[in-house]
């Protein structure tokens, strides 16, 4: 008993912190091979570019980590993204004091289809699969009917988000880890957090134990869609127009499981959490990085995003298996 | 996630859950019918054999990827992968050929053992290493993606024989009253009917019961992993043939195959098989890629081009889960 | 004034029960499996809603229609399955849905002293408000269930076979913790099958008896062997097949096998005989049921079938040797309940010897094997989850049958079963030790193990705890299965 405790206390790596582990190796790893190679993986140029990248993905994957938290997941931000792009852009129409409310527009939007996501999932009983889907598709024809290319336009203002950096750090990347520090917090410390743990982790037990299941269902979803909403006003800034397949393109859907579940999250949900996704976030930037400066085929490194996320979840899961053979043979 | 199924004691309602309800096909033919009268309104040569049959023509890649995706489904896994893999088989088939017509039908083994090779990795991934099939066919989906670019460096190179594009495009030609049969159709007749048979055969009977209950289908004697890795071999079997086909009358492009995953799956869910395994017949399934076919042809013969036409199918995937998520419920 | 009275007047399960505790009293439930016991329980914490009859506390009478509003009025319960999420530490688990709040965030500190207070006033300080649920050992879990009953200032508190899973020094902590919430002025429904537990913790005990109360009496008054009378007391059935007229041979037989769940066991299995096992749940009979069957098999010691050494270490293999297991959780690993009653009963012979062809052959004689065991269904198409619990078994037997096992091994065989359909699947069992298959019962239901046995073995944590004739009595199984010292009365 004594000893199975002690070695439960020790801080364990587990799915959340081996992601950290992951990317600590794969810093020096890479920061040695980028120099013998000549170059410097910790220049200002590269850094800049990576964590730039991170940025967008990010925002979506922390959403998206409520989302498969709760046991659920969102195949509609892809669209969400480019849809609040275009909302952002045409709303500003290149005019300083158009800023808010583009940005309530977005805020609104993008709540609404996240309420509609959650909506047809608890009340209809749609799977979440096939909901997000079909409002993806929803969302996705109506862009396609209603615009060829790239459309609205964004105020030298508010460039600054996608442009601007303080010191290495690009803003935007300070806007995600914002983000991320609110998420972390809403699921560490609110009640909504907790709810959605236990939603995600036996919907039954938390039903029986006076948990609203639906409604937190529901209010997962509105998040999950606000934080598409959020990259997508980034994504605008950053490309001074709203785009129409900016989302689909940068394959913000299934990249975003991607990352959340790279960051030790468990895809059945009610285990993980936020810091494991910027983990998993950081990891992937990092893995492109190294790749663009050894200047590898640019392609070869979605071969090895594949490799690490199937390896990465193969690890937890044989770890698991472990333990609880282990624990078996204990008992 | 999963919708659950109603338990209970049987009541007057229970025979009419039987018809409409999840699983049944009952509901799918009904949409594909009132589709199909909308087409020929709209387009009265539409049921002349020959412009049925280039119709079917048309829908036989997507029929025949939903086919091989309903093994998955029903064992209740998913296989996100075939898209990129129908991509990636025709990228590879077109830089093996390069032209040259006789490297046309060894070629054509290799696209048909690599498609197996990928279901089977996505298999053993998935039950022997315990990776959710979502997290495994997603990585196959990115290291396909990513290999295809790299080996050819980022556009597709070389080019399919005339001997290759075929299959895809002609058929037997001078048939009386019927004109030209394609042998897409052909092809899809016959692996239509093996996965009638295979359904109806002790594989696909164990496999439904995978789907429905593991530890029973375990317990009962069954081979539970190798089930569900032959699946996988299925939908990769499936997509490599669907990549023939589109690689014969699309042309070769990194294109071809995107988006297919979901088309796939959603034709699957529209024929009424549940996601999550268990319910639902391959039939069904096929007839879901049919009437979606259908209807994609009603929009463009209705003018809605391209554009709306993906939020129509979204609409209707909705609205056909709903009800019978709604029925199953009653 | 926290005095509790219930009363029902339900018409089936439960008869005209009156049962009452006060504060600070341990009063314990008995009886045997379906003698009413979990009813009587779920009616207490609003699971089930009574037909007649009413819930008194504290002399005002309450309804509860659902577990929330019991726990409002002040009843707690703990089930035999836990009710937590084991990747959340144990406040998060204690405090779940009523986490308390400090300026719109959730107060961890309040949480955590809130929930230390609790384990220290229930003697648990082992027990860490920031260990993670999963980690925490059986006993452990059975502590955070009951902190989280306390947290709702519970009056009443029901305790449904709360030893089940406990090993015997963990019996030890919950006993103290039982005196400590006594202590509190709580009362305690404790229901539980060993009765050396019941004596050593209540003060009065209820034996109920087919949905009716047999007696309440105070424990100082009692006697272990009153008590097994009081449970037991009725006409032996005779409705049961004749038993086997000749001994059997040999065909398993097993030599020090063991696993992780099962200590040593030397057993032998014999032809045409029908071998029962009792024991308390968790004992250990379903393990070795299931390693007989490779699910999982034995990792020690020997097993031989028809004299040849066999070890089954899937339940393929062991089909494919010729035995056959059926199990006690029908709906959760014996049947697929969205297919057919035809493809459930061809599921064993499709999976585990697959063909391409003859499949027809093999469909007509299962269709003749479901008639002839009389299943009741709307057709063989019908989806065998609308089947009732005895035609579902009875599909499940079909099954079997089909397979021509030499080896059958039936874990709870009628549980759940309405009496016609129980008749009805004793007599299957009996005709297949007739023609020479050798047969393993488990069962909880002394009547229906006494019945069907020519031969019984008992088993008590993981062992074998010895073997009986099959005419011994229902006494002599329940102090075996138990560990009292039992007297033959005179």
């Amino acid at each position: 008993m004594t000893t199975l405790s002690e070695t439960l206390r020790r801080p364990r790596i587990d799915s959340t912190n081996g992601v950290w582990l992951a990317l600590g190796m794969t810093l020096i790893i890479g920061g040695i091979l980028v120099a013998t190679d000549g170059g410097s993986l910790f220049g200002q140029n590269s850094t800049v570019s990576l964590l730039q990248r991170a940025a967008g993905l990010g925002i979506v994957a922390v959403g998206q980590t409520f989302a498969i938290l709760a046991g659920s997941l969102d195949l509609s931000v892809a669209y969400v993204i480019s849809l609040t792009s275009l909302i952002a852009a045409e709303t500003m129409a290149g005019s300083d004091g158009r800023v808010l409310p583009a940005i309530l527009a977005v805020v609104a939007v993008s709540g609404a289809i996240g309420l509609v996501n959650g909506l047809l999932i608890t009340k209809l009983r749609i799977n979440a699969f096939i909901a997000t889907l079909g409002v993806g598709l929803l969302i996705k024809g109506y862009l396609e009917q209603g615009y060829a290319g790239p459309a609205g336009s964004v105020p030298v203002s508010f460039q600054h988000l996608g442009y601007d950096r303080v010191g290495p750090v690009p803003v935007a990347f300070l806007l995600f880890i914002g983000v991320a520090a609110v998420a972390w917090l809403v699921i560490k410390r609110s009640r909504f957090g907790h709810h959605l743990i236990a939603t995600g982790g036996d919907l039954d037990v938390a039903r029986l134990s006076g948990v609203r299941t639906d409604w937190v269902l529901i209010r997962t979803h509105i998040v999950c869609s606000l934080c598409a909403g959020i990259a997508g006003l980034y994504l605008a800034s950053r490309l001074g127009a709203g785009a129409p397949r900016v989302g689909a393109e940068g394959g913000y859907d299934l990249e975003s499981i991607a990352a959340v579940v790279l960051g030790g999250t468990v895809l059945a949900g009610g285990k993980g959490g936020v810091a494991g996704t910027v983990g998993g976030v950081l990891l992937l930037a990092v893995i492109d990085g190294i790749f663009n400066q050894l200047a590898v085929d640019p392609f070869f490194k979605q071969v090895v995003r594949g490799v690490v996320i199937v390896a990465a979840v193969a690890i937890y899961a044989l770890r698991l298996r472990r333990k609880v053979v282990r624990k078996a043979a204990a008992a | 996630m999963t919708v659950e199924a109603p338990t209970g004691p049987a009541t007057l309602g229970q025979s009419r859950r039987g018809r409409w309800g999840a699983g049944s096909i009952l509901p799918v033919v009904v949409i594909l019918a009132l589709l199909l009268i909308a087409v020929g309104i709209r387009q009265p040569d539409f049921y002349d054999p020959p412009a049925l049959l280039a119709f079917l023509k048309r829908a036989a890649p997507l029929i025949i990827l939903a086919a091989g995706q309903y093994f998955v489904i029903v064992a209740g896994d998913f296989d996100l992968s075939v898209g990129s893999l129908v991509t990636a088989e025709v990228v590879i088939a077109a830089r093996m050929i390069d032209g040259d017509p006789s490297a046309t039908w060894p070629v054509v083994a290799l696209v048909l053992g690599f498609g197996l090779l990928v279901g089977l990795v996505n298999g053993l991934v998935t039950t022997r290493l315990l990776v959710p099939s979502f997290i495994t066919t997603l990585g196959m989906y990115l290291i396909l993606v990513g290999a295809v670019y790299t080996w050819t460096g980022g556009s597709p190179r070389g080019a399919l024989s005339e001997e290759f594009r075929m299959l895809g495009r002609r058929g037997i030609e001078g048939v009386p009253w019927l004109g030209e049969i394609p042998y897409a159709v052909l092809i899809l007749l016959v692996l239509a009917a093996l996965a009638i048979l295979a359904m109806r055969s002790d594989f696909g009977k164990v496999l439904l019961a995978v789907g429905d209950n593991p530890r029973a289908a375990r317990l009962a004697g069954g081979r539970v992993a190798g089930v569900r890795t032959i699946a996988f071999v299925i939908s990769g079997g499936c997509a490599a043939v669907a990549a023939i086909l589109l690689g014969g009358f699309g042309g070769v492009s990194f294109q071809v195959g995107a988006g297919l995953e979901f088309t796939a799956i959603t034709a699957v869910v529209l024929g009424g098989v549940v996601l999550g395994g268990g319910r639902g017949s391959v039939v069904g399934a096929m007839l879901g890629a049919l009437t979606l076919q259908t209807l994609l042809t009603l929009l463009n013969l209705l003018g809605v081009a391209g554009a709306l036409a993906s939020a129509v199918q979204g609409l209707i995937i909705l609205a056909a889960v709903a009800i019978g998520g709604l029925r199953a419920r009653t | 004034m926290h005095d509790v009275g219930k009363s029902f007047y339900g018409v089936s399960v439960l008869s005209n029960v009156d049962i009452d505790v006060h504060p600070g009293e341990v009063h314990a439930v008995v009886g045997e499996n379906g003698a009413g016991k979990s009813t009587l329980m779920k009616i207490a914490s609003g699971v089930y809603q009574p037909d007649s009859g009413s819930v008194r506390i504290g002399g005002e009478p309450v309804l509860l229609h659902n577990p929330r509003a019991a726990q409002a009025a002040g009843v707690g319960i703990i089930h035999q399955e836990f009710n937590l999420l084991p990747e959340r530490t144990v406040a998060e688990n204690v405090f779940l849905g009523r986490e308390p709040t400090r300026r719109g965030l959730v107060d961890r500190r309040t949480m955590r002293e809130r929930t230390a207070e609790l384990l220290a006033s229930v003697g648990a300080e082992t027990v860490r408000p920031t260990d993670r649920v999963g980690a925490l050992g059986v006993a452990q879990q059975q502590v955070v269930e009951i902190v989280k009953a306390l947290s709702l200032d519970a009056r009443v508190l029901i305790m449904d076979e709360p030893t089940a899973a406990l090993a015997d020094h963990e019996v030890e902590l919950l006993y103290a913790l039982v005196r400590r919430l006594q202590a509190r002025g709580i009362g305690i429904l404790y229901v539980s099958h060993r009765l050396a537990e019941v004596f050593d913790l209540s003060s009065r005990i209820t034996v109920l008896k087919d949905g009716r109360r047999v007696v309440t009496v105070d424990t100082a008054d009692a006697t272990p062997e009153a008590l097994v009378r009081h449970m037991v007391g009725r006409e032996l059935a005779s409705y049961y097949p004749p038993k086997a007229s000749k001994p059997g041979t040999a065909l398993v037989t097993l030599a020090g096998a063991g696993n992780g769940r099962l200590r040593p066991i030397d057993l032998e299995l014999r032809s045409g005989e029908v071998l029962g096992v009792g024991g308390l749940q968790g004992s250990g009979r379903s393990a070795l049921a299931r390693a007989l069957f490779g699910a999982p098999g034995f990792s020690a010691g020997q097993m031989t079938l028809d004299g040849k050494p066999v070890r089954p270490r899937s339940p393929r293999q062991a089909v494919r040797a010729g035995i056959a297991y059926v199990t006690e959780d029908r709906k959760g690993e014996g049947l697929a309940l969205s297919q057919s009653v035809l493809d459930n009963a061809l599921l064993a012979s499709r999976a585990a010897t697959p063909r391409w062809f003859g499949g027809g052959a093999r469909t007509t004689s299962v269709r003749d094997l479901l008639a002839a065991v009389e299943v009741h269904a709307a057709g063989a198409d019908q989806e065998v989850r609308y089947l009732s619990g005895g035609n579902q078994q009875k599909v499940v037997l079909a099954r079997w049958l089909a397979m021509k096992p030499r080896v059958l091994l039936f874990d709870e065989p009628t549980r759940g079963i309405d009496v016609g359909a129980k008749a009805a699947i004793h007599e299957l069992i009996r005709d297949l030790a007739d023609k020479g298959a050798a047969v393993l019962m488990i069962s909880s239901e002394l009547p229906e193990l006494l019945g069907m046995s020519d031969r019984i073995v008992v088993m008590r944590d993981g062992a074998l705890a010895g073997e009986l004739p099959g005419d011994a009595s229902e006494e002599a199984v329940l102090s075996l299965a138990t560990g009292t010292p039992h007297e033959v009365p005179a």
